[in-house]
């Protein structure tokens, strides 16, 4: 099979890009297993080729770290196939941050409750032990990726040890945390907690805020999306999610609200 | 406060804020003179400026048209961006040709987007009529093309664009009527995104007597 796209850059073929994944040339690998991700090849020999790769020893950065194992991670979570689980599962062991960020990510993407426990052993020490590593311009953990993971896992026994989180220093982390919450209790005032997040005075902080509440699916905050200062891309996206969730609850794809956040969506382009 | 002294507080406006409140007093004259600024102001890198400022230009209307065309940014895609919804907005068929070409080149999605909207919503009937067919013919192509983008925002405001033509088609049903209903339909059942199948089902629903559907 090839799959032929103007962005699929470089000719490769799904024959080829699994082949690279074990080229000689590290960059090439790097490159075949984002390509295997974008385009969402779940072949067998693909999933199989990219479990492979999260062992990768020869691609490391100067500081240790592993980029193919980051990439072949995220190709992973957005291929999807519950297979990779238990690759994924050690990646969250990785010495390397990224590694374990991708990871969380992709078990989250993928949707397979098992990794309900691993995950929640990412927050052991709470709040107090999330702190920044010297140095580096990230936590101890991935707990945004952890967090957000849990939510979509649906991940209800990991409520106690969330929650704490909404109260981190970082306003990511508060976000990821009120985020998950509410997905795991439909408790309105953790969404209403983005809602006046969308407020704040730093466009960076509102632009995650906005994109977590369209992740809750909170259908109020639909107003309060399309209005927020954030540049357009982002609400459309924001707003695309809460259609998704909107539809997937109504199980309809003109209900009354469906029609209203697409009437938004039309201002917005 | 004269026409000369709110375009001078425009220029001499010197926070972001008070920028915002200089634009929206300016724009709310809708007095022709004040869209030299206006235009300006489009490319100053201050979102709710510019907002203000594709308002007060959508006032004005026709004769803000040839002027936006004359000055669209082609270095900077975010002004290019509000010009081009300023143009979607006036709907003057005069900006045919730039939004097509925006539709179907711009790098930008936030331009592409608003060119295909636009490109659905012109006053047609200000074209000169012998124009008319092919030009519609054409916007349908290049909307068609867009449904196919990979960005799933411009397969969204294709889909906005192509409800549009099919009503502007009219009832009697055209080859390019048959085009886009396919076309929505495909969409409709297999799009990756929901969205985008959801918006796909509503212009299906909303142009029923437009696509014999």
């Amino acid at each position: 099979m090839s799959v032929s796209h103007p962005e699929s850059g470089n000719g490769l073929t799904v024959e080829s890009a699994i082949a690279n994944l074990s080229h000689p040339d590290t960059s090439l690998r790097y490159y075949a297993a984002w390509w295997l991700g974008k385009f969402r090849i779940g072949s067998a020999d693909a999933v199989a080729a990219l479990i492979e790769a999260l062992q990768d020893e020869d691609d490391r950065t100067e500081l240790g770290g592993y980029p193919l194992r980051r990439n072949a991670a995220r190709a992973l979570g957005k291929i999807g196939d519950p297979q990779a689980v238990p690759a994924l599962l050690e990646c969250l062991n990785c010495e390397d941050y990224y590694v374990r960020e991708s990871a969380a990510q992709a078990l989250g993407e993928i949707g397979d409750r098992s990794a309900i426990p691993p995950l929640q052993t990412l927050l052991a020490g709470g709040v107090e032990a999330a702190q920044q590593v010297p140095g580096r311009p990230h936590l101890t953990q991935p707990y945004e990726a952890v967090l957000e993971a849990l939510g979509k896992l649906q991940a209800n026994d990991a409520i106690a040890a969330i929650e704490p989180f909404i109260n981190h220093f970082l306003p990511r982390i508060q976000y990821a945390a009120a985020r998950a919450m509410y997905q795991l209790t439909h408790e309105p005032s953790y969404a209403q907690y983005l809602v006046d997040a969308l407020t704040g005075n730093d466009v960076q902080l509102r632009r995650s805020a906005l994109l977590d509440l369209g992740a809750t699916g909170y259908l109020p905050a639909t107003e309060a999306i399309a209005q927020a200062k954030v540049e357009n891309s982002f609400k459309l996206i924001s707003l695309k999610n809460l259609l998704a969730a909107e539809i997937q609850a109504s199980d309809d794809f003109s209900s009354p609200r469906a029609n209203q956040i697409m009437d938004w969506m039309d201002a917005l382009l | 406060m004269t026409i000369q002294e709110l375009i001078q507080a425009v220029e001499e406006a010197t926070t972001p804020d008070s920028l915002v409140q200089a634009v929206r007093s300016l724009a709310a004259t809708r007095d022709p003179k004040s869209i030299p600024t206006l235009i300006d102001v489009l490319g100053y890198n201050n979102p709710g400026a510019a907002i203000a400022a594709v308002e007060g230009l959508t006032n004005i209307g026709t004769a803000a048209v040839q002027p936006i065309l004359e000055k669209i940014d082609g270095y900077n895609y975010g002004a290019r961006a509000y010009s081009i919804r300023a143009l979607a907005a006036i709907a003057d068929p005069a900006a045919f040709e730039v939004l097509l070409q925006a539709a179907a080149t711009d790098f930008s999605p936030s331009v592409r987007r608003a060119a295909a909207k636009g490109m659905g919503r012109l006053h047609w009937e200000k074209m000169p009529p012998t124009g008319v067919s092919a030009a519609q013919s054409q916007a349908v192509g290049t909307l068609l093309e867009l449904t196919q983008a990979e960005d799933w925002s411009i397969r969204y405001a294709a889909v906005v664009g192509l409800e549009g033509l099919a009503r502007a088609l009219g009832e009697e049903l055209t080859s390019e009527q048959e085009a886009i209903r396919h076309r929505l339909q495909a969409l409709y059942q297999q799009d990756a995104e929901v969205a985008v199948r959801a918006r796909a089902h509503q212009a299906l629903q909303v142009a029923p007597a437009c696509l014999g559907t």
